[in-house]
């Protein structure tokens, strides 16, 4: 039972904690999905911008935002769905984007391709093709290494 | 019906019907990145198709969402033009119906994108981005294609012979249409006539242009045969959730 709201930035802290459903390394508020956070009278207002039109994730992270937020006390929540401005990975944190590294995803960058292998560190990489394993990422390869790797695209 | 829920329908039953086709690739595609990238291609659609129908149902105002739009309709009343209805057959003919859709469609969604309508602009702007990377790769597949081998580039010269006819549609415009797109025809030539050229096809010499698909006048055949697998389910089980 909360007696308090509690304040927009305790929120924001709350949802930096909310995992992203297919990179988990990265929460929502790193993938800069999050667009605002208020309080509309008892309602708690989060605006969400979709990542890809059709990504299947975009119900999953409602449903965990929700989730997440009940969990810390909050009972009415309003969820809004913001197109413009377009998501776009310039709103990826520093930080997210350093996760991303270390979890093996090449960040990406505005050259329109990895700038190295996140295994080896090497240049040498080549694309295998502009579509991955999810509509945010392309597959790549280390010509050094000869691994395979996904690339977060650039939009 | 207002005209501007039969355009919002031209706008979301394209990206419905060609988002169902390339979808029908997806485990039987040439190789798995091909396989991949199609199934990705199509989910982009489908959510586009998501956004327009939506705001089509909103307009409308009779209880219909998208999903009733897209699956409780015949024939006669979808919007799409008759390029995307047109089945798959090889790899070469669906990369090159992509490719001239691709064309047609970024420079609609970029007339789009300044829209006096918030929603519509905001749709298109979102589009727009995944569109980009659509016709990007298109671009280049009907490149290497073309350009490859004596087999590929026959086929694709094939394609592009049997898909010209469908290609005026884009262009003709009547009240129903969001913007003039007899417009966009200049730039879609000129992407149109780079690509041919880098890609050693030549461009066919007839204007014939088949119509009738976005009026809804007369469909061909491969729509209800494309209907009758999409809406099988929704239809058997009207309240089938997932």
């Amino acid at each position: 039972m909360v007696t308090e709201k509690p304040s927009v930035d305790q929120v924001w802290q709350w949802l930096g904690d909310v995992p992203d459903p297919e990179i988990p390394v990265i929460s929502l508020v790193d993938l800069g999905i999050i667009r605002d956070v208020t309080w509309q009278g008892d309602v708690l207002e989060v605006t969400v911008t979709p990542t890809y039109s059709g990504c299947p994730a975009t119900r999953i992270i409602n449903l965990d935002i929700e989730t997440a937020l009940r969990d810390h006390g909050v009972e009415q929540i309003a969820l809004k769905r913001q197109l413009s401005p377009a998501w776009t990975t310039d709103w990826l944190s520093d930080s997210g984007k350093a996760k991303l590294e270390a979890y093996g995803i090449a960040p990406p960058q505005t050259a329109g391709g990895p700038s190295k292998c996140p295994r080896c560190q090497s240049v040498a990489v080549e694309k295998i093709s502009q579509f991955g394993s999810t509509p945010c990422k392309a597959q790549w390869r280390c010509t050094d290494c000869l691994e395979p790797f996904d690339y977060f695209k650039c939009i | 019906m207002s005209d501007l829920f039969q355009s919002l329908l031209r706008m979301g039953d394209n990206t419905l019907i060609l988002g169902h086709r390339v979808s029908e690739w997806c485990g039987v595609a040439p190789v798995l990145e091909e396989d991949i990238a199609l199934a990705n291609t199509a989910l982009d659609m489908i959510g586009q198709t998501q956004l327009w129908l939506g705001l089509a149902a909103e307009v409308e105002d009779k209880g219909r969402d998208a999903d009733a739009l897209a699956f409780r309709r015949d024939v006669w009343d979808f919007r799409n033009l008759l390029m995307v209805e047109q089945p798959n057959r090889d790899f070469g003919h669906t990369m090159m119906r992509q490719f001239l859709f691709d064309a047609w469609h970024w420079q609609m969604l970029d007339a789009l994108k300044s829209s006096e309508h918030d929603q519509i602009a905001a749709i298109a702007e979102k589009s727009l981005k995944e569109v980009t990377y659509h016709l990007e790769r298109s671009s280049d597949t009907v490149i290497a294609l073309g350009d490859g081998t004596e087999e590929s580039h026959a086929r694709m010269q094939a394609a592009l012979d049997r898909l010209w006819p469908y290609v005026g549609e884009m262009f003709l415009t009547d009240a129903h249409d969001l913007i003039d797109v007899s417009a966009l025809r200049p730039a879609f030539d000129a992407r149109v006539n780079d690509v041919l050229s880098i890609s050693t096809l030549t461009h066919p010499q007839t204007d014939f242009t088949h119509k009738g698909g976005k009026t809804g006048a007369r469909h061909t055949e491969h729509l209800g045969h494309m209907l009758a697998a999409m809406q099988f389910l929704p239809r058997a089980y009207p309240d089938a959730k997932w």
